[in-house]
């Protein structure tokens, strides 16, 4: 128990971290859509625990309120909109590129063990606070606003482009053709 | 004290999966969702250094990544859904018609 309470933020990081990648290794790996994409819900609240062990509350928030509110539930409506049905013995995967993911696998898993061995060779560094602008001590979601409209404020205005861009280009694309035209074959 | 380089490591982890699942999976919808675990990658990655570096501007990227993240996934579920009109599936190599 003390071991624990000495380590905690550790036990929490290792927690955290094996839930995030057994949710990745499951959304490569389920069958069907509607379990990969509860897997990958689980990827995304772990990521947000990490967040908040790293001091990035105001992202924890938004990563649950964009992913698992938004994202999230747009993947389940379109999954249950399209109802493919896969036959049982259909296969999930492009056997023909097994060799390829073969290779990457064995070439990311020898970087992840450099990555590890050089991990356990670094001393951990003190991190630096996070909620200070100008001098001045604010709450995570202040500092971050500050940040985002002072410095950012070009990017964060171009990014909101973006956002109208996609928006409208996924209304078009998803809308009935006019009648009177034709479906193309 | 975890040290930034646990954090990369997981990331590393994280990206390695998405691309493994990007290649390998023939359902579209999966294949965007493991776009969406190389985007979370990065995003660890930033909020990593942003703690390393004690600056914020680490963070505010994260959120844009996060924007981008977003605005793919709506392009790519309305492909989806145009293609599944066009040609009853979700099957990426029953698509290619471009004999990619």
């Amino acid at each position: 128990m003390d071991w624990f309470l000495a380590n905690f933020a550790t036990t929490v990081f290792y927690a955290l971290a094996g839930l995030a990648v057994a949710g990745a290794v499951g959304v490569i790996t389920l069958r069907h859509p509607v379990h990969a994409a509860l897997s990958l819900l689980g990827t995304f609240l772990a990521v947000a625990g990490l967040f908040v062990l790293q001091r990035a509350e105001f992202l924890a928030a938004v990563q649950i309120l964009i992913y698992a509110g938004g994202v999230m539930v747009l993947f389940l409506f379109v999954i249950m909109l399209v109802n493919v049905k896969t036959l049982p013995n259909e296969s999930q995967f492009l056997r023909r590129l097994a060799p390829v993911a073969g290779a990457l696998g064995v070439l990311l898993a020898v970087l992840v063990g450099i990555g590890a061995w050089a991990a356990t060779r670094t001393p951990p560094a003190d991190p630096a606070p996070l909620v200070q602008v100008a001098g001045e001590t604010l709450g995570n979601t202040e500092a971050v606003g500050w940040n985002l409209y002072r410095d950012y404020l070009l990017p964060f205005e171009v990014v909101s482009i973006v956002l109208l861009v996609a928006m409208i280009g996924a209304i078009v694309m998803g809308r009935k053709e006019v009648q009177g035209k034709e479906e193309r074959p | 004290m975890i040290a930034t380089s646990h954090y990369l490591v997981l990331s590393l982890v994280l990206f390695s999966l998405g691309v493994v699942g990007i290649v390998v999976r023939r359902n579209f919808i999966t294949v965007l969702m493991c776009v969406e675990l190389i985007l979370n990658a990065a995003n660890v990655n930033f909020i990593a250094f942003a703690r390393q570096l004690g600056d914020l501007s680490g963070q505010v990227f994260a959120v844009f990544v996060i924007t981008i993240a977003a605005a793919e996934a709506a392009i790519g579920l309305g492909i989806i859904v145009a293609l599944v009109r066009l040609k009853r599936t979700v099957h990426l190599d029953q698509v290619s018609v471009m004999e990619g």
